[in-house]
């Protein structure tokens, strides 16, 4: 099974490279970007083939190394 | 007494601990990431550098390695750790120390001098210092940017484990004087216990004359004093 990852920042947590991208694009006359937040996607190639147990495994994944729960928030999707 | 100096791939600070800790009358001995157990010793130091590259996240890769459950074995029976730099984003991830180091506010890699203000004197790793003295040592990092959830940063206030702040030369803490928007002005802070210590400048490369000035040795100063 596949599973994608999206690890991003909290809300409230601030993202100073969001707002550099932010700037950039009104600089670049792209108007009404009210704001941007930057993150990491992963995809995962898994050989579990139980799709409950294949989104446990990647959510424990996510805790321990994938994401840094601390200012991190992170959504998994299996297919 | 003697310290254990541990070596990621992507780690350049190590000579540089291990030449501060001699110059303090230390005996230290370079352990590489791939050990699983490290032999008998009064302290760990875990050092600067881009351990794996910074991939995924700074020090995340490291955290997990063999000898970082050594690490936090040791730890736990009361040896002295402490984490400089990609060190103290290492003991971070690894979940000795809390809160988060993000990107510098500013976005960019900064490496200058700066001022730190000593907040305890108190410990294994700043007794050779006063309370409130001002030292003069550099940073060199991306991503020293220090957080944490409300909870938390009040805990270091209020148990006194914030270990350094940065601060004007005059000792006052101020915007212009924080190389990287760390919340409060944390440059450093310890554990519950104040036997693991991470921060992100360098106090060992403030040893010698010809490098700066000697502000950084009283930490390993502090630790031949406490450990030998």
């Amino acid at each position: 099974m596949k599973a994608t990852v999206h690890v991003t920042l909290k809300p409230g947590v601030l993202d100073p490279q969001g707002t550099a991208i932010g700037h950039a694009l009104s600089g670049l006359g792209f108007a009404g970007v009210n704001s941007v937040r930057m993150g990491k996607f992963l995809e995962l190639d898994l050989a579990e083939t139980d799709k409950a147990k294949a989104e446990a495994a990647v959510k424990a994944m996510c805790e321990k190394l994938l994401a840094n729960t601390v200012i991190e928030s992170y959504r998994v999707e299996i297919r | 007494m003697k310290a254990a100096v541990i070596s990621f791939p992507g780690s350049n600070r190590e000579r540089d601990i291990m030449m501060a800790l001699e110059r303090a009358g230390a005996r230290p001995a370079l352990v590489w990431h791939g050990d699983a157990e490290i032999a008998d010793t009064d302290l760990i130091v875990v050092p600067g550098g881009f351990s794996y590259g910074d991939y995924l996240r700074c020090g995340a890769m490291a955290a997990h390695s063999p000898v970082m459950k050594a690490v936090n074995e040791k730890s736990a029976r009361g040896t002295p750790v402490l984490g400089v730099c990609n060190g103290f984003q290492i003991l971070i991830e690894a979940g000795l120390l809390p809160g988060a180091l993000m990107r510098n506010a500013s976005l960019r890699f900064v490496c200058r001098q700066v001022h730190l203000r000593v907040e305890d004197s108190q410990s294994v790793f700043t007794n050779a210092y006063e309370k409130g003295q001002v030292i003069r040592v550099p940073v060199a990092h991306g991503e020293g940017n220090y957080t944490a959830d409300p909870d938390t940063l009040k805990k270091l206030e209020d148990r006194g484990l914030v270990a350094f702040r940065y601060v004007s030369p005059e000792g006052k803490t101020d915007p212009d004087a924080n190389p990287n928007g760390s919340t409060d002005a944390i440059a450093g802070i310890f554990n519950d216990s104040k036997t693991v210590l991470g921060l992100m400048p360098h106090p060992e490369d403030a040893t010698d004359p010809h490098a700066g000035g000697t502000d950084g040795l009283g930490m390993f100063k502090s630790l031949v004093n406490a450990l030998h």
